[in-house]
């Protein structure tokens, strides 16, 4: 009888996650089919990209400067030892442009604007501020979820860019002015190695897929939540988690398709 | 105006999966009169409001608001009627990131092309109707409850609907608070020459101003009838509930598939 | 926050990204140093090409004058077939000869260019002649170590 228990709370579990994956799917349709609002009337999602966009750039450019700094201490430790400290500029660019700047930047972005995107949405449902709008005939997808979708979608690229260009700033601070690497040899070769098109534009790429997976997740789970004080945490730590694991896999995916044929 | 009734409610079930909410309800609302539907907490009146708004479908029998059956609509034309009618919503639910002038604004500019300065002039009449004009500037969060639901009852009339409906508006609110929103029902229900549906569980503060009653129990109508019969009613429940008895046809106790003795008997061999 | 801050906010947030994209453009990447005006193609073959890429650079006397376009096989010849798009701005002897070469003792591999001393000059869809392949480390120890052994047994004979 206990494992006939188990195999159906099993059975349960999975077809309760399939319905979510389901409405998810469904949800997704329908913040495109309904971002008209989000464009016509532009200053709602200016408002987003504020919200999620300027608010996170401190935590970022911060980050982003340390990532790049250590990266240059622990790149030059282990360089030095094949006598080729000159190409301390190629790594710290390449690892924070393919892989570090996006993927960071955006569990970064994730925890700070993510959360904070279930939070308000599930609140907003949890208060009944969705129901009133939606007797007020004003459509919450159109009004509320799209335009901090297409903030969400719109900042993370930027976010990423920001986020590299200081990490590339921060190995040049610890490599070339502290640890004295020659400078010329620091640009030239980390220009002669990255590839605008194969590198910095993939890079791009995939800051701007995984800006799709947080918003997506982020106004799905505040959207979905049980409009109840749990509920509304509960929703918040299941955009943190989700989306970080989802912007893993996906950078695994990317990363195969990119860089594995060349 | 026609005597048609603005809102009729015909044999209406609905469940939500196999749980029954409402059955068989019939409610007639008219033109001009502010109805009240009673009963105690989680009897189903706030989802025969959900169903009346559309938010709902019912799971067999009709509504029917200004002679259209609501469930047959589709999403634009609910979306028309929904224009035309006004809710309160139990605790406000006032848009918490926007002030008090942007919140009563808010329907204006979703759905109309005023100008700005006609918007300021139309929210400030609606602010003052409710006495609450000079805190149009604040937020939400810095409104005592009685201001937060005369400001949610200015946003409800700010289309001047045809239709206000009302869920709880005296729930937790202070006697004074309480006799000012009471007023304003009527009064607004009046100069706007509109329908108005109240759900409450208060009594006294309600008899006072609705033309009409309904009560419900378990889903069902018990009684209706003017706020006098109501009061002189002899229907048991109907008497438990307007005079506030703790024990009578509704039980003290929630139902319980053990008789107490039976539970005692199971934690001592347990 | 008011509409107008707001938007100066967002304006600055949006100033600053692409800044860093065309920060990461011209310095760190080598957008600035693609091929950005005309070029022309010549192929070149060679019996091995080690680990050469597509888009590794051309070089001539150290400085990059084209890049690698394309790599494929010949099953005729059993050599590699290297399609180079050379900047149109330089012009090279039809005796020049190409040889894959290593940046440092691991570095990525390039083509480098040493220009020969003909008047004709190599024009599009030209085939360069003289070619050396890439230095294959095993095939450099093997070789060493059996030169070491023949000199060994050699000098033995002789005492």
């Amino acid at each position: 009888m206990k494992i006939l228990q188990t195999l159906q709370g099993l059975g349960n579990l999975v077809t309760r996650r399939i319905f979510r994956l389901g409405f998810a799917a469904r949800f997704f349709v329908a913040i495109f089919l309904q971002s008209g609002t989000a464009f016509r009337r532009i200053n709602l999602t200016l408002r987003e990209i504020y919200f999620s966009g300027v608010l996170s750039l401190i935590i970022i450019l911060v980050s982003g400067l340390f990532v790049g700094m250590v990266l240059g201490l622990q790149g030059y430790d282990t360089l030095q030892r094949y006598g080729s400290t000159e190409a301390l500029g190629v790594l710290v660019a390449l690892s924070l442009v393919r892989e570090l700047g996006p993927v960071v930047a955006a569990l970064l972005f994730a925890s700070r604007a993510g959360s904070a995107i279930t939070a308000e949405i599930g609140l907003m449902k949890a208060t009944e501020q969705l129901s009133a709008m939606e007797m007020m005939a004003v459509n919450p997808i159109a009004r509320v979820v799209a335009p901090r979708f297409w903030g969400g979608v719109v900042s993370m690229p930027l976010l990423a860019a920001l986020f590299s260009a200081m990490g590339v700033l921060g190995g040049y601070l610890v490599g070339v002015q502290l640890i004295g690497v020659d400078e010329g040899s620091f640009w030239a070769q980390m220009q002669a190695s990255v590839d605008f098109q194969k590198d910095i534009l993939n890079g791009v790429i995939k800051s701007f897929v995984f800006g799709i997976i947080i918003s997506w997740v982020a106004v799905f789970e505040g959207f979905d939540a049980d409009p109840t004080a749990e509920g509304v945490s509960r929703a918040t730590t299941r955009t943190v988690v989700t989306s970080s694991l989802a912007i893993l896999a996906a950078d695994f995916i990317l990363t195969a398709f990119m860089f594995a044929g060349a | 105006m026609s005597q048609e009734p603005l809102v009729e409610i015909r044999d209406l079930n609905f469940a939500y999966d196999t749980r029954t909410i409402l059955s068989g309800i019939n409610i007639t609302i008219p033109r001009g009169k502010v109805v009240a539907i009673m009963g105690s907490s989680g009897c189903g009146k706030t989802t025969t409001l959900r169903l009346i708004g559309g938010q709902l479908k019912p799971t067999s029998g009709e509504v029917k608001v200004a002679g259209q059956v609501v469930h047959e609509m589709d999403a634009k034309q609910l979306y028309s009627l929904r224009r035309r009618m006004g809710m309160l919503f139990q605790f406000g639910a006032l848009f918490t990131d926007m002030s008090v002038f942007d919140n009563i604004a808010f329907q204006m500019r979703e759905h109309t092309d005023l100008t700005e300065p006609m918007i300021r002039d139309l929210v400030l009449m609606k602010l003052h109707a409710v006495g609450l004009r000079g805190a149009h500037n604040l937020m939400p969060a810095e409104l005592s409850g009685g201001m937060a639901r005369r400001v949610a009852l200015a946003r409800a009339i700010a289309l001047d609907p045809m239709l206000i409906m009302y869920d709880e508006p005296f729930a937790g609110l202070d006697p004074i608070s309480l006799a000012i929103v009471g007023e304003l029902i009527r009064r607004l229900n009046d100069a706007l020459g509109a329908s108005s549906i109240v759900v409450t569980h208060d009594v006294q503060e309600s008899l006072k101003i609705v033309d009409y009653v309904y009560f419900v129990s378990e889903g069902r109508v018990v009684a209706e009838g003017t706020a006098e019969e109501i009061k002189n009613s002899k229907t048991s429940y109907v008497h438990q509930f307007v005079w506030g008895e703790a024990d009578g046809p509704v039980p003290f106790h929630y139902p319980s598939q053990k008789s107490f003795s039976e539970q005692l008997m199971d934690n001592a061999v347990r | 926050m008011t509409r107008t801050s707001i938007d100066l906010w967002v304006g600055f947030f949006v100033a600053l990204g692409l800044a860093a994209l065309l920060f990461m453009a011209l310095k760190v990447g080598n957008l600035a140093s693609a091929n950005s005006g005309e070029t022309y193609v010549i192929e070149a073959k060679f019996d091995n090409i080690g680990g050469l890429k597509v888009r590794a650079p051309v070089k001539s006397a150290g400085v990059v004058v084209g890049r690698v376009s394309e790599i494929r096989f010949d099953p005729e010849m059993y050599q590699a077939v290297v399609k180079m798009q050379l900047d149109a701005r330089y012009h090279f002897p039809r005796d020049t000869f190409a040889t894959i070469n290593t940046s440092g003792l691991l570095g990525e591999q390039y083509i480098g260019f040493e220009a020969g001393g003909d008047t004709d000059m190599l024009v599009a869809g030209d085939v360069v002649k003289k070619t050396q392949s890439a230095v294959v480390l095993e095939k450099l120890i093997s070789q060493f170590m059996f030169n070491k052994a023949s000199e060994d047994t050699s000098s033995s004979k002789t005492q």
